[in-house]
């Protein structure tokens, strides 16, 4: 029955690859009746061609999806060989994880932590993309605008291991900071374990790793905006700075407002690595984060049921975060992550 | 430079156009100085590291540290890795999980997301939501935990392999791409009776090579930069791979120690050693990065971002 709905929809799809949340609309063609046999003859292949995905997404990501509901169990390891097992024979406690999760201040601190980095990186690093693509976009000399980007893209592909021992190596207790300090006679700073600077911090790294590859987006969205509109605007008398504020911005606002929405679904994630590496040098007052409190009040500890709880309450806000921004931004005219 | 998307590079020979008024002393300055800045930012500390990782006992004592002013070089910390221990030995692991890896995730890949670039095929809807949908869910982390541990795949590469061997947004870049080749030249290929396979095999590859390695490059550095995945399923040390030894070295503090074979030769400076397991680390990431480059900005992520 519902493979049968499939074809219909499949008609019309293939000039709009966006898929299925739009494929639903619209005016239907009129119902082809190909068997089914007919057509899984016909189709067999691409089928094979797709299960390998399919079976990898099953094992590591739906089954994990469905494995939240040890969020509502007394989930104990040691009742089974396997985890299936002590999944069968632990016990069903209902909101009992969440009850904890919400009386820990632990808890508290690191959603409290959570935000703040959010919040600051909303204001700090969020929009200095933008400015450093209008930058780059209006460099004349193309060959050091392919330079300054070269240099600039690279540091995303290093991973947050190398990203924290760089800035280790250059502004850590031992690091190239801390030794020109020391030797100018001066008492050195370490930023790197200072929990009160700490925000500061890892939103510097995370501007170093990101700030570059972040205008990509951005690059791209600026040359699609016309230039017989510039042209038009400065025979107008338009200055430099309003053509930037009346063409340059606009032009730019959907991406905006697209990036703004996915960032704040994703509020309640500051980023996973960067945080566990430096939890311990800096303390769990201050870098403790949500995602860092799952992996710590859970696989380091034993207590999963726990984690998992602390790990479903942070999906299910994220989730709903999504969707509120998503609505807004359809509220405000813009398109959004995706249409109604 | 080939990566510019900015219109005037293709417009005129990087002129100013002749309506923008010239730019005034100190924007022009304060423009030059922030980028000057930032490119340093990014090129000094590689310059650092890689220098140190050079430098002799006695350069390093002299700076009481790092080294910025090279004073000869010196592939002693090297040697020393080399000779064999824990370096080299997740540095082989490595390049084993990143060659296993970036194979299987580019095959899985590159089959999927030819199965889902025809919309006419049985049950393509419900194929499409069901490998979109963990684009905005993730996997929970205790529960996935369990999954990879419940398998078995403790203590083995293929913990490290099979979780992230398909990735959702690599899918819909190179379906993109495939969505893009004419449906004439494929249907063609069909009637003369080719199957899916050989079309997949004889047309659309050979016209997606572009996209391919640049996937296939994101999927080699993803993998080489596996390092809590590693934290989570690998206990044994000698199954380390390089980022997890580069973090106890460096950030866990603990000191390098590398094979106890090298009998009377005295061992150079630790931080030399240091830098130069960063050097290791850097140096494949550098190494690809051009291939990387050149393609990412024209055509792949754009189509990626319109799409």
């Amino acid at each position: 029955m519902t493979i049968r709905d499939t074809t219909v929809v499949a008609g019309s799809d293939r000039t709009r690859p966006d898929g299925p949340t739009r494929a639903g609309r619209g005016r239907r063609p009129a119902r082809r009746r190909v068997p089914l046999r007919t057509r899984l003859a016909r189709d067999w292949q691409l089928l094979l061609m797709v299960t390998p995905g399919f079976l990898v997404l099953l094992v590591f990501s739906y089954l994990p999806i469905l494995g939240n509901v040890i969020a509502f169990q007394d989930y104990n390891p040691y009742l089974g060989d396997n985890p299936l097992q002590a999944f069968a024979r632990s016990n069903w406690i209902g909101f009992g994880q969440f009850q904890l999760l919400f009386e820990d201040s632990a808890f508290w601190d690191a959603l409290r932590n959570t935000l703040a980095i959010t919040a600051f990186q909303l204001v700090f690093f969020f929009p200095l993309p933008i400015f450093l693509a209008i930058m780059l976009h209006n460099l004349l000399s193309s060959r050091w605008r392919g330079f300054v980007q070269t240099v600039v893209y690279l540091p995303h592909f290093f991973s947050w291991v190398l990203v924290v021992s760089f800035f280790v190596a250059m502004l850590g207790g031992a690091g190239l900071l801390a030794q020109t300090m020391r030797d100018a006679g001066m008492q050195p700073w370490n930023v790197m374990t200072n929990p009160d600077t700490f925000i500061i911090l890892v939103t510097a790294e995370a501007v170093w790793k990101d700030v570059g590859w972040g205008t990509i987006v951005f690059l791209a969205a600026l040359s699609t905006i016309d230039t017989s509109l510039y042209e038009a605007a400065a025979a107008d008398g338009a200055g430099r700075w309003r053509r930037l504020w009346h063409i340059t911005l606009p032009g730019l606002r959907p991406v905006i407002v697209l990036l703004l929405i996915l960032r704040l679904g994703d509020a309640l994630s500051v980023g996973f690595e960067q945080f566990l590496l430096q939890r311990d040098a800096v303390g769990r007052q201050a870098a403790e984060v949500l995602d860092t409190f799952v992996y710590h009040f859970s696989i380091a500890t034993g207590n999963y049921g726990y984690g998992a709880a602390a790990g479903l309450f942070k999906a299910a806000i994220g989730l709903g975060l999504i969707l509120a921004a998503n609505r807004v931004a359809h509220l405000l005219g813009e398109r959004g992550i995706y249409s109604k | 430079m080939t990566t510019t998307v900015a219109p005037r590079a293709r417009a005129g020979r990087d002129r100013r156009p002749v309506w923008e008024e010239p730019p005034t002393r100190i924007g022009q300055g304060l423009k030059a100085t922030f980028l000057a800045l930032l490119v340093l930012s990014v090129l000094f500390p590689l310059w650092v590291i890689l220098v140190t990782s050079l430098s002799s006992r006695e350069t390093l004592a002299e700076a009481g540290g790092l080294v910025v002013v090279p004073r000869g070089i010196d592939t002693a910390a090297y040697e020393t890795i080399f000779a064999g221990g824990a370096v080299t030995r997740a540095l082989w692991i490595s390049t084993l999980v990143t060659v296993i890896g970036s194979a299987l995730a580019l095959t899985v890949t590159v089959l999927a997301a030819y199965g889902l670039s025809q919309p006419r095929s049985v049950g393509y809807r419900w194929l499409l939501v069901y490998f979109l949908v963990p684009f905005l869910v993730y996997p929970p982390l205790v529960p996935k935990y369990l999954v990879v541990t419940g398998l078995g795949l403790k203590d083995t590469i293929w913990a490290l392999v099979l979780p992230p061997a398909i990735s959702v947004f690599n899918l819909v870049v190179v379906r993109g791409f495939f969505q893009g080749i004419p449906q004439e030249l494929l249907d063609s290929a069909r009637v003369d009776g080719a199957s899916h396979f050989r079309t997949l095999m004889r047309i659309v590859l050979p016209l997606s090579r572009a996209v391919i390695a640049v996937v296939g490059l994101f999927y080699a550095v993803s993998y080489w930069n596996v390092w809590f995945d590693a934290l989570l399923f690998i206990d044994r040390n000698d199954m380390y791979p390089i980022q997890r030894v580069l973090q106890s070295y460096l950030l866990a503090g603990q000191a390098p120690h590398t094979s106890g074979g090298s009998t009377g030769v005295s061992m150079p400076p630790t931080e030399a050693i240091k830098m130069a397991v960063v050097v290791l680390t850097v140096a494949p990431i550098v190494a690809v990065y051009p291939f990387i480059q050149r393609h990412f900005i024209k055509g792949v992520l754009i189509g990626a971002v319109k799409g």
